[in-house]
């Protein structure tokens, strides 16, 4: 007995391990970009991001002692600065390109012929011999930097707010929230009446109807990019945010209608049925009963459709349009890396700015979301 | 005008458009055009009651007309007319190049590999995951961070793979993890990932996998908290262990929860576009169809002819699925 329960806990202890590992092999991907946006262009190529907390050191080239000697006690002297004009922290140095880390800062080397150099952690050197360095070639001295590490803000600023180096991803910004907005609030009301009329009430061809819209569900708006596009210049709209707001409209109205729909079948149905004993209309058993029931379908409706339209790229490329003005997120982000694409510290930035929203979604209101997910898929 | 504010006049025109359109034509279906008085009350409100649900779903219909459903006929239409000879039908014409073009039979054989992988690695790991937080106390923890990337863009999660995918010259310090790691175990140069034919398309793959399991474990985790706990106590009675429970007991019970698991994440693998767009834009045989199509109607002056065909076939592709949910829905409607 003792036995089987020491088994069972290794095992939860394995279950415990594999998920820890699981979680951690999911969201290390998502941190690498997280920490790279606090880095700076040079640390971030310098070294990769799971090495940030740790003191970066780098090889500064290496210096020729130069400078005034001065005759002490017999001996001949040079003191100065390797690096007068930055304020550098060193770790080791040496003499030679072979060993350049062969010396603690404050060590005293033996160079021969009786010459010694000791350099200090900021750089300050004595070099002392007992003949005059006029004559001779004097040492080079290589050098290690070491950078604590250090992050910055720097990138979120010149991604947001400056014109020229974040290559407007601050107005992109403004453009998607201008997108996705209107286009998650206007197909709701519209679903809403069609999902209680197909809920709800009796008509013929109803079966039919409901049978169209979940094949629509699954129909690739791939097909729908040339037709419309033709349309909206034939109507006049051409690429604009109307034609971006008509087109999300109509390619979420699916997954709204069917959403709702099942959510609306499910409300009791004495509810319904005394109101309507009562004399209410539909319009007012809609309004007054079903709607304010029907929230937590309307607001996993509302998430989605955010997501999708705050995320999506190929609708907003072709109804909107790819000029600078327009162009939303995800477009930018693209933009981005292909023409700054050795740039990761302006890259991992936007790509957090454009990330951010809907993770801040996500984490608050995730309740919604999978109950949506729930409702659309088991059934 | 600004956009912002243009959005803002949007929302108030759209949703009090909506409110005014149902409320009003409700009014005028009532009072005037079949009032509930005189000597034909009676027949007037059941008269009123079958058009109303008409009035209720007119704006979704049109907007799904116009937007889903005529689009389909205009693309096959698109598919079988020539562009250049002013729209003239072509028959076949357009089919007939496109299967004479190597890249679309390379993007074609990329999709099947996506449609075989995809799904099938990330309803895989959804369900252990899922069967594994099931366990454990901080398991909705555990969850909601592997279900996080379903709220990331596929651009955005390109980016955060790209830095994964990372190289750097021989000699230089590696920032991505994937070539800091081949180094580390032995390998000898870095290497572009991205660039190496067959298995790069799975290094973008593995994106839309790290997307999607979180999607499978959050219905599959749902369905496998419904099974009924007789089933299991009875089968632990039995003296079954946790791995027969689980592939004996389980995962037979969930079965129709993984199709249609399996389904939804086949359905957004056919329409995979952003991640190769991003990634890769196709190059180095990575082609997928949604970004051949994009390639062939907006890259240069556009050809609409190929570019709706290969729609077409990305339709041909999902119609299967789309038969079998309508089936099931009018099955479970009637």
């Amino acid at each position: 007995m003792a036995l089987f329960a020491s088994r069972k806990s290794g095992l939860t202890w394995a279950v415990h391990l594999t998920v820890v590992l699981l979680v951690a092999l999911w969201v290390f991907p998502t941190f690498g970009l997280l920490v790279s946006s606090f880095r700076t262009s040079d640390q971030i190529s310098s070294s990769g991001w799971w090495k940030a907390l740790s003191t970066q050191e780098t090889q500064n080239s290496p210096v020729r002692i130069a400078g005034e000697e001065d005759e002490v006690d017999g001996k001949f002297v040079i003191r100065g600065e390797l690096f007068p004009t930055s304020d550098t922290e060193l770790s080791n140095w040496g003499t030679s390109s072979l060993k350049p880390n062969a010396y603690e800062p404050g060590e005293v080397a033996d160079l021969g012929d009786g010459n010694t150099l000791t350099v200090d952690n900021r750089g300050a050197f004595v070099l002392s011999g007992p003949a005059s360095f006029a004559e001779q070639r004097s040492p080079r001295v290589f050098t290690t930097a070491a950078t604590p590490p250090e992050f910055t803000l720097q990138n979120y600023e010149t991604v947001l707010f400056s014109s020229r180096g974040g290559e407007g991803v601050g107005q992109a910004f403004i453009n998607t929230l201008t997108v996705s907005i209107p286009a998650t609030v206007i197909p709701i009301l519209i679903a809403a009446f069609a999902a209680y009329a197909l809920a709800w009430m009796r008509f013929p061809g109803r079966a039919l109807l409901i049978a169209a819209v979940v094949g629509l569900l699954v129909v690739p708006l791939q097909l729908a990019l040339i037709p419309l596009l033709t349309l909206h210049n034939q109507v006049g709209i051409g690429k604009s945010y109307l034609g971006i707001w008509l087109a999300h409209t109509g390619f979420g109205l699916p997954l709204a209608i069917y959403l709702l729909r099942n959510y609306m079948v499910g409300l009791p149905r004495d509810i319904i049925e005394n109101a309507r004993v009562d004399g209410a209309t539909d319009f007012q058993i809609f309004t007054r009963i079903v709607l304010p029931l029907s929230f937590p379908a309307l607001a996993s409706f509302a998430i989605f459709q955010f997501l999708w339209t705050w995320n999506d790229l190929l609708v907003a490329l072709v109804f909107l349009g790819a000029s600078d003005d327009k162009l939303v997120l995800t477009g930018r982000l693209v933009n981005l890396m292909g023409s700054r694409g050795g740039d990761w510290e302006i890259l991992a930035t936007s790509a957090f700015v454009s990330i951010a929203v809907p993770l801040m979604v996500f984490f608050a209101m995730q309740r919604y979301l999978v109950r949506g997910l729930l409702a659309g898929s088991v059934k | 005008m600004n956009p912002a504010l243009q959005g803002l006049i949007t929302i108030i025109l759209g949703v009090g458009g909506c409110v005014g359109y149902f409320y009003f034509s409700n009014i005028v279906l009532d009072r005037f055009i079949f009032p509930a008085t005189g000597p034909q009350a009676g027949r007037n409100i059941n008269r009123a009651n079958q058009v109303r649900p008409w009035l209720f779903l007119a704006p979704a219909m049109l907007a799904l007309g116009i937007y889903l459903a005529y689009p389909v006929v205009a693309t096959l239409w698109l598919s079988v007319t020539d562009r250049d000879l002013g729209g003239a039908f072509v028959g076949l014409a357009n089919y007939r190049q496109m299967v004479s073009e190597p890249k679309f039979w390379e993007a074609l054989q990329n999709n099947i590999l996506w449609l075989i992988f995809v799904p099938a690695m990330a309803t895989v790991m959804g369900l252990i995951i899922a069967q594994l937080t099931d366990r454990i106390w901080w398991g909705s923890i555990a969850k909601s961070l592997i279900f996080m990337p379903m709220a990331i863009s596929f651009v955005g999660a390109s980016v955060i793979w790209k830095l994964i995918y990372d190289t750097r010259p021989l000699g230089s310090e590696q920032i991505g993890v994937l070539n800091a790691l081949y180094l580390y175990f032995g390998g000898d140069a870095p290497q572009t990932w991205l660039t190496i034919p067959f298995w790069n398309s799975f290094f973008l793959m593995i994106v839309l996998i790290w997307i999607q399991t979180g999607f499978a474990m959050v219905i599959l985790s749902a369905a496998l908290r419904g099974i009924p706990e007789e089933t299991i106590e009875a089968a632990v009675i039995d003296g079954a262990n946790p791995l027969q429970i689980f592939f004996k007991i389980k995962v037979p019970q969930i079965m129709g929860t993984i199709v249609v698991v399996w389904t939804t994440i086949t359905i957004v693998v056919l329409k995979v576009f952003d991640i190769v767009y991003a990634m890769t834009n196709g190059q180095w045989e990575t082609q997928v169809l949604a970004n051949y199509m994009y390639g062939k109607l907006f890259v240069g002056i556009g050809d609409w002819g190929v570019g709706s065909a290969s729609a077409i076939v990305i339709l041909l592709l999902v119609s299967p699925i789309l038969v079998w949910n309508v089936y099931s829905a009018s099955k479970e409607t009637k």
